[in-house]
C-alpha cells in the first residue's frame, strides 16, 4: 500500500438484537477499524463471531445500534434522503454466501444482473442495457447465452458468479464479499478467488472478505481481522498474523486448520481458547493496542508488555 | 488386514428426461477393517452416488445398479431387498449426513431420535434403551445428557446436532460408517473437534469409515487411504502419503495445486480448466483428457486401466504406460513428490 487513503472507517460499531429484551444478543460489541482503497481485509472467526453481521451492519442491511461507519468520510447510517442511499448504494455492494439462495429463482439471469442498472438508469436503452450485461456476463467468465436462463440451470460456482456480474453490475468501488466461496468445491473456489482478484486489479476495487476457511483468506487478503464474540482480537497484514499470532484465540484458530499436508496432520497439536484464561481486573483498560507496526491485539496493559517483549524476540530469531 | 467392504466394477444410471446418465463407470474399491477410507472429487463426480448405493439410498424411481457387485459380509447389496435392507441400514452400515440442520427430525426429541435405531435392531427394552442414548450423548461429548435428551434439534447448535447425528449412526456399533462430508457446513474449530471425536469413536468402537469430503486438508487429518473420483470412476487410490506427496493422476495434480498452502504467494491459484464430462454421453477415452494438459493422443481413444505404482496405490492414466514420454508435474506437487523420496530414504536409513 503505497497511498493509504481511507475508504471506510468503522468507529465502535455496536449492532445489538433484542434491545432491553432478556434476549438481548449482543452481535458485534465496539468494533473498530479502516479500510484503506484498493486493499482487501479479511474477517475471520467462528460461526456466531458477529462476522458476518458487521458486514450487513456496514452496508446498512442494519440499523446500527451505536457507534459510526464513515464512508469517504461520510456516515452511512442515520437519517438520510432516498437520493443519498440510492447514490451510497451504487458504491458498496455485496456478494453473499449462498449462491442458491441469494438469486430470485424465478427471475432470468439477465433480469438478476440488470435490478441494479434499471433502478439507478445507467442504461440509456434496452440495447445497451442487455450489451451492459453480456459484458458483465462476459467479465465474470460466463457467456451471453446464459442471460436468458434462470438460476436452477446453473451449478453453483456459476450461480456465484452470477452473483459477483449483480454486484458489479453499478460500477461499485467497495465489495463486501461474505463467505463467497463457503458453499463451493475447492477446484470452483480457486476460480472465483482467482475472478475476485483480477476484478480487483482490473476495477481497482475494495474487498471486506468474510470467510472462515483461513487459507484462503490469507490468500486474497492484505490484512486480516480475527473476531470472537462481536469483538476484534487482532487485526494484522496477512503474513504477520501467520507468522507471529499474538493473541490466543488467534493461535487457537490457527491450530485448527486443516492442511493438505498428512505429515503436518498426524502431529497437529489444537490449541483450545478459553476467554476466562486472560483474568481482566475490572479496572483494567482492556483495548486495541499496537504491539507492531499496524499489528494491533486486543489486550490489557499487561499483556501489552508481554505481546510487545514476545515479538521483538521473534524478530532477532 | 481383513476386508470388509468389497465394491465391484459398480456402474450406476440415472434415468432422465434428456438421456441416461451414466453417474457411476465401474467403480472398484475394498474397505478393510478400522480404517478410513476418504473419497474425493469435485460435485458431480460421483462420490456421494457410490455410497448411497452402498445404503441402497438412491431413487429407485429413476436409478438403477446397472451391473457389479457390493459385497458386505458375503451378502450383494446390489441385489438386496428393501426388507433386507431395512435390517442393515443403521445396524451394520450407517450414514452421517452433511448438513445436521436438515437430517434430524424437527420435531422429535433428541433423545427419540437416538433411542430409534436401539428400539428397532437390537429390540432393547425402552429404559434399556433410554440408558444407553445417555452412554451415546456421553459418548459424543455433550454435556448433561439427561436434560440434552428431552430437547428438540433446534435446541443445539451446529457442531452439538453433529454430535448427535453421530451418536445415532454409533448406536448400534455399526461395521461400516459413511460419513458424507460431515464438517462442511461447520466452521473450522468445530470441525476440528468433530474430526478428533470421530478419530476417537472409531478407535473404541473399531468401526471402518468411509469419508466423503473435498475438503482435502480434512482428508490429510483423518484418513488412512485416498481415492480420488473423476467422472463416475475411481482415477487414483493409495495411502494418505502416496496421495499427497506422490500423485500420479494429472487430476490429482490438478486438485492439490488448486489449495493454497499458508505460504503461497501472490501467484495466481492453479484452477483446472474446462468443466466436468457430461455423463449423458461419456466421452470414448480418459474423461479427464478435455482438461488435461498432459493429455496425448491416446487418452482421447482408450480408457487408461489401473497401474500399479506399489502394492497400495494405482493411478488411471496413460503416462504410467512404459512407453509414456517423462512429464513435470506442476511445481507444487513437484516440491511434495521431492518431500516424499526424502522420507523414503530416510526411512531406509533408518533400517525401518
Amino acid at each position: 500500500m503505497v497511498e493509504e487513503e481511507k475508504l471506510l472507517e468503522v468507529k465502535n460499531l455496536k449492532q445489538y438484537f433484542n434491545v432491553g429484551k432478556t434476549k438481548e444478543v449482543r452481535a458485534v460489541d465496539g468494533l473498530t477499524f479502516d479500510i484503506y482503497k484498493g486493499e482487501t481485509l479479511g474477517l475471520v472467526g467462528e460461526s456466531g463471531c458477529g462476522k458476518s453481521t458487521t458486514g450487513r451492519s456496514i452496508i446498512r442491511l442494519y440499523e446500527a445500534t451505536d457507534g459510526e461507519v464513515l464512508y469517504q468520510g461520510k456516515n452511512v447510517h442515520g437519517k438520510k434522503s432516498k437520493a443519498e442511499i440510492k447514490a451510497f448504494n451504487r458504491k458498496m455492494q455485496m456478494i453473499f454466501q449462498d449462491p442458491y439462495a441469494s438469486l430470485n429463482p424465478r427471475m432470468k439471469v439477465s433480469q438478476i444482473i440488470a435490478e441494479g442498472i434499471d433502478i439507478h438508469g445507467l442504461a440509456k436503452s434496452k440495447k445497451d442495457r442487455m450489451e451492459k450485461v453480456c459484458s458483465l456476463l462476459e467479465t465474470v467468465g460466463l457467456n451471453r447465452e446464459h442471460a436468458n436462463r434462470y438460476p436452477h440451470e446453473f451449478s453453483g460456482g456459476q450461480r456465484q458468479r452470477i452473483g459477483i456480474a449483480r454486484a458489479l453490475a453499478v460500477d461499485p468501488e467497495f465489495i463486501i464479499a461474505d463467505e463467497p466461496i463457503s458453499a463451493l468445491d475447492v477446484s470452483i473456489q480457486a476460480q472465483v478467488v482467482n475472478l475476485l482478484k483480477k476484478l480487483q486489479e482490473e476495477k481497482d476495487l475494495t474487498y471486506l472478505f468474510i470467510a472462515h476457511d483461513l487459507s484462503m483468506v490469507k490468500y486474497i487478503s492484505d490484512r486480516i481481522g480475527v473476531m470472537f464474540a462481536g469483538k476484534l482480537m487482532e487485526l494484522a497484514p496477512s503474513e504477520d498474523l501467520y507468522r507471529s499470532p499474538m493473541h490466543p484465540y488467534t493461535k487457537s484458530l490457527l491450530s485448527a486448520i486443516p492442511l493438505p499436508d498428512p505429515d503436518y496432520e498426524r502431529s497437529r497439536i489444537r490449541i483450545a481458547y478459553d476467554p476466562s484464561q486472560h483474568h481482566y481486573d475490572e479496572k483494567e483498560e482492556v483495548k486495541m493496542r499496537e504491539v507492531a507496526p499496524a499489528h494491533y491485539v486486543y489486550c490489557s496493559e499487561e499483556e501489552f508488555e508481554k505481546y510487545k517483549k514476545n515479538y521483538n524476540s521473534k524478530e532477532k530469531v | 488386514m481383513k476386508k470388509i467392504l468389497e465394491v465391484e466394477d459398480l456402474h450406476i444410471s440415472f434415468h432422465t428426461f434428456a438421456g441416461e446418465v451414466q453417474a457411476i463407470r465401474g467403480v472398484n474399491f475394498d474397505l478393510y477393517e478400522g480404517e478410513t477410507l476418504a473419497i474425493v472429487g469435485e460435485s458431480g463426480s460421483g462420490k456421494s452416488v457410490t455410497t448411497k448405493s452402498i445404503m441402497r439410498l438412491l431413487p429407485p424411481g429413476n436409478s438403477e445398479i446397472k451391473s457389479g457387485k457390493i459385497l458386505f459380509k458375503d451378502k450383494d447389496l446390489a441385489k438386496a431387498t428393501e426388507k433386507q435392507m431395512q435390517k442393515i441400514r443403521g445396524k451394520d452400515i450407517s450414514m452421517i449426513f452433511q448438513d445436521p440442520m436438515t437430517s434430524l427430525n424437527p420435531t422429535m426429541t433428541i433423545g427419540k431420535q437416538i433411542m430409534e435405531p436401539l428400539l428397532k435392531h437390537q429390540k432393547l427394552s425402552k429404559s434399556k434403551a433410554r440408558e444407553r442414548a445417555l452412554k451415546l450423548l456421553d459418548l459424543v461429548g455433550i454435556p448433561k445428557p439427561e436434560v440434552r435428551l428431552k430437547q428438540y434439534p433446534h435446541q443445539f447448535s451446529g457442531g452439538m446436532r453433529q454430535r448427535v447425528v453421530i451418536a445415532i449412526a454409533l448406536a448400534c456399533t455399526p461395521k461400516v460408517l459413511i460419513a458424507d462430508e460431515p464438517t462442511t457446513a461447520l466452521d473450522v474449530t468445530i470441525q476440528g473437534q468433530i474430526l478428533d471425536l470421530m478419530k476417537d469413536l472409531q478407535k473404541q468402537i473399531e468401526t471402518s469409515i468411509i469419508f466423503i469430503t473435498h475438503d482435502l486438508g480434512v482428508v490429510a487429518n483423518v484418513a488412512d487411504r485416498v481415492a480420488v473420483m473423476y467422472g463416475g470412476k475411481i482415477v487414483e487410490v493409495g495411502t494418505v502419503d502416496e496421495i499427497f506427496y506422490n500423485p500420479k493422476h494429472p487430476y490429482t495434480w490438478g486438485l492439490i495445486s488448486s489449495m493454497p498452502s499458508l505460504d503461497t504467494d501472490d501467484e495466481e491459484l492453479y484452477v483446472i480448466p474446462g468443466s466436468p464430462p457430461d455423463l449423458l454421453n461419456p466421452p470414448k477415452g480418459d474423461a479427464f483428457a478435455p482438461r488435461n494438459p498432459y493429455a496425448m493422443k491416446i487418452d482421447l481413444e482408450e480408457e487408461p486401466p489401473m497401474f500399479q505404482v506399489s502394492d497400495t496405490h494405482y493411478a488411471a492414466t496413460w503416462l504410467l504406460h512404459p512407453d509414456a514420454p517423462k512429464v513435470e508435474p506442476p511445481e507444487a506437487v513437484k516440491e511434495r513428490m521431492d518431500k516424499f523420496r526424502e522420507k523414503a530414504a530416510g526411512s531406509i536409513k533408518e533400517g525401518k
